[in-house]
Parts: C-alpha cells; structure tokens; sequence
C-alpha cells in the first residue's frame, strides 16, 4: 500500500519543440509534487507508463514547430500512439492540464472538452484554437476571470467538482499570454452552448474590472472570450494563460510598485489546487 | 502517385491570414482587390488507398472546426471562372529547405501509414480584384515571395513532378586548380569566379605555397583557404597591422597624430580585458562566447553576432539563421551553455521611404523590418528563449546594407566551461543534414553586396529549422551532464570546414567527407565541407562514449554521426571514399596569408551649426522628437516575441501602469530558484560618428552602462560585447574611423573598469550601386551584461506616485551634435556629447548606492531625445503629469554661438550629454537621496502631479512645454503602430 502522504506524481510531457516545461515542473515542484520531464519517446517504447503518474501535464512550446496547426502533430501522436494509456489515464480520476501548446493539443487530440457520449472511447475534436485575428503572434499580460454566472446552472451538490483547478483563485487574476493560435472556436452552436450550460467554460478574457471586453482584452478574438476550458468532471483542463510564468509576483509587470516580489503570484494556486487534489485521491 | 490536397477555410470562419494579406495590399497603395483567399497545398508522394489518404486529409491535414480538403489525383486545382480573378501557386525553390515536409511525413507515420515517400508544400493564392499586371506583380514579389527561395509555379502539371525528381548520386571527380601556371591575371579571376573573395596578393601566397608542394591545389583545398582567411573567419583587418594619422580640432588648434598599430584589437579591446584582470572574467574572446561568473554553480556566458548581407536578400531567413547561429555560440561556448535570453538590435532605412527612389535590387526597408522581425520571431519564439532587449535604429544610409545584430546568453556549470578536443577523439557530427544551402556564407559577407548580390549569391542564404535546433540542445545539455564529450563547437560560417578546422588546429584532422549525412544526392565532396547548412554541431568525443552519446541523441531523435578524428598530425587531411581530397598544412592554414600592413586615415569634418534661435513653445519640437522613428515605441515587434518564456522575466521591455513605456535594460532570473538575476542592454549610436568615432563609442559604453545601472545593476559586475558594423576596410578613410573608434572604446572601458568578454567584427557593409559604393555610417554596438544579486531592489522607468520629487544626476551640457532635436532641423552639428568618465564613474556609483537603500521609485537614463524626453516617457508609462523647472538643471552652458541667447531652454531639454538619469524619489527620502548625492551633480527639478499635466517651465520661469500627457503618449505611439 501506498502512504498517504508520498508526493503526487506529476509526468511533464515533453517533445520536439516543448518550451515551457522547466518552468511548469518547478511550478509542480514548489507546490509539493514530484514532477518529472519526460520526452513522450518514453511513454511510446514502454520505458516508462503513464499509469504511474498522477497528473499529466502538457506544457507551452511549438511542438513539431506548429507545423500544419498548432498542436496538431502531438495531438495525433497521443490519439494514435498512446491512445488507450490516454483513454486509460482520463478514466482513472487523474488529472490533466494543458498550457497554452498542452491546451491546443488537448483540444485537437479531441481530449477536451471530451467526448459527448461518454460511454465511446473515441477521441473526436470538436472545438479548436486557431490563428489570432490580429494574424500575428502576441505576448501580453491579460486579465481572467472565473466564470460565475453559468455555474448556477450546475446540478446541486456538483458545483465544487468542475473548479478542481480554480479553486481558492480571486474573481480575477491576471497572466501572460504568448501565442499566435488562441483563438477559441467551437464547431457549432450547440456545441458552444453545451460547455456553457456544463460550467466547462472556467476562464474568460475580461478587463480590469472583470467587464467581458474586446482587443487587447480578449488578445485574440476567441468566441465569447473563453480563455480555458474542462472537461465534464473538472479534471482535464487547457488554458491559452500561462500560470506557470506567474508563480512569483515579480514575475508580473506591475511588480516593481511593491516591494515584497517574491510572494506567490495567481498562477501558484492552480498548481497547488492539482497538487492537493491528487494527494487526496493518492 | 503523386496526390494533391488543397485545404480551405469553412465558409463563414473568420480567415486571419488572408485578412493579414489584404491589409499588406493596401499598404502597397493597391486598393481595388476585394477578395483573397490563401489555400495551403500539400503534394504527396506515394501508393495510397482512397480510405489512407483520406485519412490523411483528416486526421493530419485539416482542422475540422475551421477548414475542409479538397484531393485530386491530378496536380492542377480547379481553375476559378469569374472575371477579375487572379489564381497562381507560390512553391519553394529545389533544394530550400520546408520544415513542414519533415513533420507532416511523421505525422502521417502517426496514421500508421508507411507508404508516403514524399511530401512538398506550396500556397495557392486567389485574389478577385481590378489588377493591372504590374500591380499583380508587385503584390506577389513585394508581398507574397522573395524568389531567392520561392518562385510562381507556371504550371502545376509540368513543374511539380520537378519537385519529387531525385538527384544523381555524386561521383568522385577531383577538381585540381592550376594556380602554379596562374597569371596575376588569372589569379584575380580565379578568386572572383570562384567566390573566394581572395585579394592578389593572398593568392600569389597561395600559390607559392604550392609551387613548394610541386602540385596544384585541389578545389577543396582553396575553398578551405579562402574560408579560413576570410574576414568572416580569420579578422585580418583587427588583427593585421595598421599605419593609422588622425587629425582634428581641440580647443581651435588643429592637431595630427600618426600610429603604426601591429594588432587593433590587442592594441584596444582586448586590451582592457587585460588591464583590468577582472577574476570573475572567466573565458574571454577564445571560446564562441565570453563567459563570466554568475553564482556559486554557474556561468553566465554572452555573445552578439551579425547577420547583415544575408538579411539584405532574404530578410525572414537571413534574420532566422542569424539567431539560430548566435545560439549555437552560446551552446557551443565551454561545454555547452543553456540559452537563457535574445536581444537583436537593427538598424534599417526609414519605413516610409519612397518606393521610386528605390535602387534596383534593394528591397523596401519596411519589408526587410518586417521580414527581419518574423525571422526573429519565428526563431527565438519556438526556441522558447525570451527576447528581452534590443534597439532599432533607422537612418537612409543603411538602405542597401541593414544591420541585424542577434545575441544570446546562457547559463553553464562552472566546471562545464572550458573545453579541449584530445587526439584520438572522434569528430561526431550532430544535428540537421548537409545540403548546398549557405555555400559561400562566410566569403560573401566579406565582400561588398552589389544590384545582382540577390542572383549571384542566393545559395548563401538559408531558412532555418528551429525544432531541429532545440531537439540538438536537449540532447547536448544532457550528453554535457555526463561527461560525454571533451569539446563542442558549432558550425557557422565557413561550415565544417571552419568548425573542424578550429577545433583540431593544434592537433591534426582525418575527416571521410561520405560520412556526412546530406539532405540530397550530387553533393561534392567540397561542397559537403564548405556547406554552411543550419542546426549543426561537432563534438570532439574519446571513443569509449560513443555509445552513451548515440542513446542520448537516438531519444532526441537527433542524427549523430561519426565523420573522422583527431590525430596529432599536424595537418588537415580531407578523404572522400578513402581519395585524398586535401591534405593542408595546419600551420600554414592557421597562421594566414601574407602580412601587410593597411593605411587608414581619420580627418575630423566640419558641419554646420544650427542658426535659428528658440522657439518660446517646445511642446510641439517635444511631440516631434517622441514621434522620431529612433525614439518612438516599438512595441509592434516587442509583442511579437515571446519575452517571458522560460519565467525569468523582470524587468521586461515594455514597463509601465499599461504595461507600454520603454524600459532602459531587461533583467532576467535564469534560475527560477534564485533571486539572482541578469540585466542586459546595449548602446547604439551611428549618427554620433559621423562627428566623431571615437565618443560615439564613449557615448554608447556610457549608454550601456547607464542602462545597467538604471534597472539596479552595478558596474562591478558589468562586462562589454563590441560589435563593429563598418565600411570597406581597404578604404582609407573607413578604416580610419574604426581605429578611431577602438580607441574610444579603450579610453572609456579602461576608465569605467568594463572588460571586454567577447566581439565580432562585420566589416565590408557597403553596397555598390551605378558605380558607387555607399557606406553605411560606422556603427558599433555596445552590450552590456550584469549580475544582480537581489532582483528585488529593481527598479522600473515609470512614474509611480504624485508628490514624488524628480531628480536629475549628471551635468547638462550644450552637446546636440548629432542629436534627434538637430535631426529635427536636418542638421547634424559638431558638438558631439563626450564622456567625463570621473563625473560618470562618481554619478552611477551614487546611484547605485540609492537603489540598493531603497529610495528610488523609479529611474530612466537620458538618453536620443534627452532629459525632455526621458521626462516625458516616464510620465506617460506612469499616467501621471509632471511639473519641471530648467533653472533647476545643472547646466555647463558652451559659449552660444547665437547673439544675445546664451541660454537656451531648447538646448537644455534635448541636449544628450552622457552620464545623466532621470530620478523619482518620495519625499520621505529626500534628505537621505540627497545626502548620498552630495559628490554628484545633481538638481531637484520638479515633481510629479496628479493633474495628467506635463509642464516645463523654462530658465526665465515661464511655461515652454505644456500638454496633456496622452498628448504626448499618442505621437510616441503612433509611428510603428502598425
């Protein structure tokens, strides 16, 4: 048996073109994980299993250069290569984040917002993020705020689940953005509707003041400003933001009007909510 | 088989990329094209069922939320019948490199699909819209391809079979040149013929050199000559000796000096570097970067190059393999450094130059910027390594001949940094394949680039591939950890022939050229050495790793390959299918051609002095000087590079309450665990040297240093990168003003105690036109770099608080040679800002002090503009307004040449005397700022306001600036808000 109290697992899956996986393994770390980065030729010859992970992270980056489109490539090596570890993984109360590039192919590996009939284990895309409508990649800080107004709509008694990430965050937060395909589409009406209804829409770009606004605000045109998304239970989840550039305020633009930079900033407790969440399930 | 896939935008979804293009028509002045569609085309090669290569479009190729596919068997679209409609493909040139090929062959391995054997790219443009042919003409080759490596495809059916065609395997036919027989003549023929870039006399070395082996060189042998002597590679002219007379004018005595200079840089920069013996200087100017002590465990190590000719032709690939390079410095310094940041630094011709007054085959200075930025862009982005500092710099004179300057530092383990190949040792090729791309690179940027440099040299230009790039470092880092390897190098300019010829130069090379791997068939065995291919290292490895080393690189999927060794031979011995190819002397190969001694004479000018006297409102000269394109936000490309990646970010370039004012330096954390951090930055300056070489340089070691201090650095920690961009070195009066210049960069490192780590030198910036060669004004960049202990004391550059007192340190002088208020009066002057090192040295040492007590809010460097506009900008980015009083100013007024003003509020608010800040300080503070300032020169001259008001009041206490500070904010923003 294992000891409640062992660190959970969390596997930072990396590929040709990954780039911001040392910094999400030390936001995983500094939360109390043991994260570890692993090139996804691990998981594909068997060296090491995705079952023995906790979370499974998939960071920012160009993976395979955004050939094609963004994420895409990784998105079809997890459907193809790993497929059934995958399938295996999500079914067994894990947990799953995607950054920015992990966000992109979550989505397109049809991962998120996940399959409408839960009993097929296909992976089918049906939402997906594509070029901004500035066309131009854009780094800038935004603000983000959870999403409330939908969450009323959830069954009784199930509201809490949905937030396992955001849990604990103020109304607002702010974090970086840096990409060139983020805009959110879904493939239709009701598909948009459907993640709404569900309390799957967990981030928007807003204004300062939490006010849903257009450009800069919304930094590249996604469809009613939706930032991140979840799956059903709560446990899959894919931002645009980055949050593991925002652990420390000094981090943040405005840092430099306080003079105690090194507390933690807003991304730290998305880390910690995944952290504390698995050592509960440990 | 060959399919072709053309995927299209749904109906109804927002298409950015065609949005995007018709932007860039309009801007082309083309205003009648109402429609444009932009459809990616993918070839594919290969036995395929209907079901696989549906699959294909499916699964890989389309997004289905956004795009549908069309295929055909056949290789021509579907021809469109409206009227008015323009439909044409844009495809790659053989043998330039698409990376796209290389990932959608793996995707479709994904599918479980085997039988593809080839994949091409190409776009297919439909464009409706009243268009004459030239307008046709100029939206695709000014907007849509650059067919230096792209060309329209006439027709589909013929010509992309082309695309697939394989190449004949290369046979050996040795080629030997007869140089014993040659004439001067002929010699000079050879060498232009042959793109050796070789001068006669060197070619007359050359051959005597031979006439002692009794044979003839082979083709290789020459190439390897001519690539290890180039100015790219060898540096002959700093390194060479000079006969150097100057003569100019101080305090109206005209005075002459002559010098004979055996070695400029040991005689100048390096110099320093050694007066100094800084002990935290660990690796100077002998490794690919210079290296300097950052904590503890680690190294800090930086390095800035150029990539000017090749971003000339192809701005995207030529800026592309620029930092792709530079980063293979860093990773090829010691055993290997981790980047950690990019700067780039450019200097262009104004965007909004006349297009009729464009020579023929220069491209518009706004596409080279923009191409420049995307190359940047797409490089450092998918590197993931922050671009965090850099500086644009318009002038006309860079019109023919930008500068693009890329750098990158990186971190590396103390007892990683130094590096020696051992005989015996296996020369271990890794990274992309060889292909001709980029031969002749390292001779061509030692040459002056003419009209027909786009045709003649094409193959020195490359697109680079920075997956594979970032897959290589991966793999190093982790080969570096465990020891794996005695020494590394990347190759750059002059390809493997540079890159093996330097590593086993005190020892001797076996290399068997049929080991490299190419990238296509009918490579020759010269071409293969010389080729200057991207994404590429050698590492020098005891045979006993080999294994180790292959798992590493095999999990990276990065190919390795032993291609030869090190021997104590002496000699560089090149074989190909065991046939002696070259067989070289190292000695003589490494010790170069023959001595001379080059001529160089600098004469000071005389321009004219302005002759119109102060206007009594300056608000709007303030407006025009924040519009000045060198001055004015350029946030446009900030934006578009990821400069927060990795999660060190401080101090970023952009700061401000909107996060949108101009920082003086960046500063970085390389190691998220540690509050210690890195600042960069970099003065530049051109317009200084026309007047001057010798404080241009001062001024731009005093910018830099001053940027440093300014976000909380110390110059005891301080180093210096020199980059010289200059003219024609066989020139007498361009020589003469770089040597100039090296002694200014002498004089005021030495007295500012900033070593030189590392530098490079890019000489023969000037381009031929109609018989004329035009120089681009000297240019030297100056980079700094600083560890930090605590980044929590950094300071940023905007306002924070009304009420807060604002300080000047430094003392203003009447010194606007040069400066952008002349530029404003398109006069250019004489009294070009000088550097008081003692005052300087005195100043930022106080100001340092104040930092690191806590009693400053905020801090800015004067600098183009002057204190006016650091004023304002600091303002601005605050969002609050400011009132200003001049007498307050300390102010060293030079006799007016002006009758009855001797005081000028004009001269005062934009001179650019060096050494000054601008400083906020709360009141609280005050006595304990000014006690530490007593030695400093230094006035209290005003205070910020709530009211969003920007008031100056000048010497005779009347108003002469006023205006709202968004009034100001909006001409700072507008030039390049594209």
């Amino acid at each position: 048996m294992k000891s409640k109290k062992r660190k959970p697992n969390v596997a930072v899956l990396r590929t040709a073109g990954t780039n911001c996986d040392r910094e999400t393994v030390f936001a995983f770390n500094l939360a109390g994980a043991r994260a570890e980065l692993l090139h996804i030729n691990n998981f594909i010859s068997s060296r090491k299993n995705l079952s023995d992970f906790d979370i499974l992270a998939i960071p920012g980056g160009f993976s395979y250069g955004d050939d094609i489109a963004a994420g895409k490539i990784l998105a079809n090596e997890l459907k193809y290569r790993l497929k059934d570890d995958i399938l295996k993984f999500i079914a067994s109360n894990k947990l799953v984040i995607g950054i920015c590039n992990g966000f992109q192919v979550l989505v397109k590996a049809g991962i998120l917002p996940g399959s409408p009939d839960k009993k097929i284990k296909t992976l089918e895309q049906q939402v997906t993020l594509t070029t901004n409508d500035s066309d131009k990649f854009e780094d800038r800080w935004v603000y983000l705020r959870k999403t409330k107004g939908d969450r009323r709509n959830l069954p009784t008694g199930k509201a809490g689940t949905k937030y396992i990430w955001t849990k604990n965050l103020p109304e607002i937060i702010s974090l970086p953005v840096a990409h060139g395909e983020g805009k959110f589409v879904a493939k239709d009406k009701q598909t948009l509707e459907k993640l709404k209804r569900n309390g799957q829409v967990i981030f928007q770009y807003c204004d300062e003041k939490g006010e849903l606004s257009g450009y800069p605000y919304n930094p590249n045109g996604s469809v009613d400003n939706i930032a991140g998304i979840c799956d059903e239970t709560g446990r899959i989840f894919g931002l645009m933001p980055h949050p593991e550039r925002h652990i420390y305020k000094i981090q943040s633009p405005l840092s430099s009007l306080s003079s105690r930079r090194f507390e933690y900033g807003d991304g730290f407790q998305i880390f910690i909510n995944g952290v504390e969440y698995s050592r509960r399930n440990l | 088989m060959i399919y072709r896939i053309e995927i299209h935008p749904k109906a109804g979804v927002f298409d950015a990329v065609a949005s995007g293009l018709s932007a860039g028509i309009v801007e082309l002045g083309i205003k009648t094209v109402f429609s444009l569609k932009c459809i990616p085309i993918f070839l594919i090669k290969g036995k395929l069922s209907d079901r696989e290569i549906k699959n294909i479009c499916q699964e890989v190729l389309t997004d289905p939320v956004t795009q549908d596919f069309k295929y055909y068997l056949s290789l021509t679209g579907e021809p469109i019948k409206a009227s008015q409609t323009h439909d044409f493909e844009i495809a790659y040139n053989l043998g330039v490199m698409d990376p796209v090929e290389e990932s959608t062959l793996k995707a479709i391995k994904d599918l479980g699909i085997d039988n593809v054997e080839t994949v091409r790219t190409a776009k297919r443009y439909i464009i409706s819209g009243a268009l004459s042919n030239q307008d046709l003409k100029t939206i695709q080759e000014k907007l849509l391809y650059n067919k230096v490596i792209q060309h329209i495809v006439e027709n589909p059916a013929t010509s992309y079979p082309s695309q697939f065609r394989q190449t004949l395997k290369y046979k050996l036919d040795i080629k030997y040149i007869d140089i014993l027989d040659a004439s001067d003549r002929r010699l000079e023929e050879l060498s232009r013929r042959g793109q050796l870039f070789l001068k006669n006399n060197e070619m007359r070395f050359i051959a005597d050199y031979f006439a002692k082996q009794k044979r003839n060189p082979t083709d290789c042998e020459l190439e390897t000559i001519a690539q290890t002597w180039s100015e790219h590679c060898g540096h002959k002219t700093f390194k060479g000796a000079i006969d150097y007379s100057e003569e100019f004018s101080l305090n109206s005595k005209r005075i002459k000096r002559k010098k004979i200079i055996n070695n400029l840089l040991k005689s100048t920069i390096m110099k320093v570097t050694k007066k100094l013996n800084k002990p935290w200087c660990v690796s100077v100017f002998e490794d690919n970067s210079g290296i300097i002590n950052f904590d503890k465990d680690y190294n800090v190590c930086f390095k800035v190059e150029t990539h000017n000719h090749p971003s000339a032709i192809e701005p995207f690939g030529g800026a592309n393999t620029g930092i792709g390079g530079v980063i293979r410095d860093c990773l090829g310094s010691g055993l290997g450094a981790r980047p950690v940041l990019n700067t780039d630094v450019f200097c262009f011709a104004p965007p909004d130059y006349e297009f009729s007054k464009l020579p023929i085959g220069v491209l518009h200075p706004k596409r080279i910027m923009k191409g420049v930025v995307s190359g940047v862009r797409d490089y450092g982005n998918k590197m993931g390594i922050p671009t965090v500092n850099g500086a644009i710099i318009f002038d006309n004179d860079f019109l023919g001949n930008p500068l693009v300057f890329c750098g990158t530092a990186g971190i590396i383990p103390k007892n990683k940094s130094k590096k020696k190949a051992k005989k015996t040792d296996l020369i271990v090729l890794v990274g992309g394949r060889t292909g001709r791309d980029g031969i002749h690179g390292a001779t061509f940027s030692s040459g002056e680039l003419t009209d027909s440099s786009e045709s003649v040299s094409s193959s020195a230009v490359q697109i680079g591939n920075p997956i594979e790039e970032k897959k290589m470092l991966e793999a190093i880092i982790k080969a570096r950890d465990k020891n794996l390897y005695n020494a590394i190098t990347d190759c750059g300019g002059g390809g493997l022939s540079s890159a093996v010829g330097e590593m086993g130069k005190d020892l001797g090379v076996r290399v068997d050229l049929e080991k490299v791997p190419l990238k296509y068939q009918g490579i020759s065995y010269t071409e293969i050495w010389i080729s200057e291919a991207q994404e590429r290292m050698i590492l020098s490895v005891p045979k006993k790793n080999l294994k180790k080393l292959k798992e590493i690189f095999d999990q990276e999927d990065v190919e390795l390959s032993v291609i030869g060794e090190f021997m104590q031979t002496g000699r560089l011995k090149l074989y190909y299918n065991a046939q002696l190819v070259c067989d070289l002397d190292m000695n003589f190969l490494h010790q170069g051609g023959p001595k001379i001694t080059k001529k160089a004479i600098w004469k000071s000018a005389k321009y004219s002095e302005p002759n119109f006297s102060c206007p009594s409102d300056l608000t709007d000269p303030l407006k025009r000087a924040l519009s000045d394109l060198n001055i004015c936000s350029k946030e446009w490309v900030i934006r578009q590079y990821d400069h927060e990646v990795q999660g060190g970010s401080v101090i970023k370039p952009l700061e401000g309450i909107l996060n949108d004012g101009p920082s003086d330096a960046a500063v970085v954390r390389p190691k998220l665990s540690s509050r210690r951090g890195i600042a960069v930055s970099c003065g530049i300056n051109p317009r200084y040297s026309l007047i001057d070489p010798y404080w241009m340089a001062a001024s731009c070691i005093d910018e830099a240093a001053r940027q440093i201090i300014s976000v909380g650095g110390s110059l005891k920690t301080t180093a210096l990168l020199d980059n010289f961009c200059w003219g024609n070195p066989e020139k007498i009066d361009r020589l003469g003003s770089l040597v100039r210049a090296c002694f200014g960069c002498l004089d005021s490192a030495l007295a500012y105690k900033l070593p030189f780590i590392s530098g490079k030198d890019s000489l023969n910036n000037e381009y031929k036109m109609a018989g004329e060669s035009i120089s681009i004004p000297g240019t030297l960049l100056i980079s700094a770099i600083s560890v930090i202990e605590d980044t929590n004391k950094c300071p940023t550059m905007f306002a924070k608080s009304a009420g807060n007192l604002i300080y000047i340190l430094g003392l203003t002088s009447d010194e606007l040679g040069g400066s952008v208020y002349f530029k404003l009066h398109n006069l250019l002057g004489n009294s070009v800002p000088k550097v008081y090192p003692q005052d300087g040295l005195i100043t930022m040492q106080c100001l340092e002090k104040a930092i690191l007590n806590n009693l400053v809010a905020s801090c800015h460097d004067c600098s183009e503009g002057g204190l006016v506009v650091a004023l304002a900008e600091m303002a601005f980015s605050g969002s609050l307004g400011m009132d200003i009083f001049l007498k307050e100013v300390p102010y060293k007024n030079q006799k007016s040449k002006i009758k009855n003003q001797n005081f000028r509020n004009d001269y005062i608010l934009f001179s650019e005397s060096n050494s000054r800040f601008i400083v906020e300080v709360p009141k609280l503070k005050q006595k304990k700022f000014e006690k530490l300032m007593k030695n400093v020169n230094f006035g209290l001259i005003g205070c910020l306001n709530n009211s969003k008001d920007f008031n100056v009041y000048g010497l005779d206490g009347e108003l002469c600036i006023q205006a709202p500070i968004d009034e100001l904010k909006q001409p700072w923003q507008a030039p390049l808000r594209w």
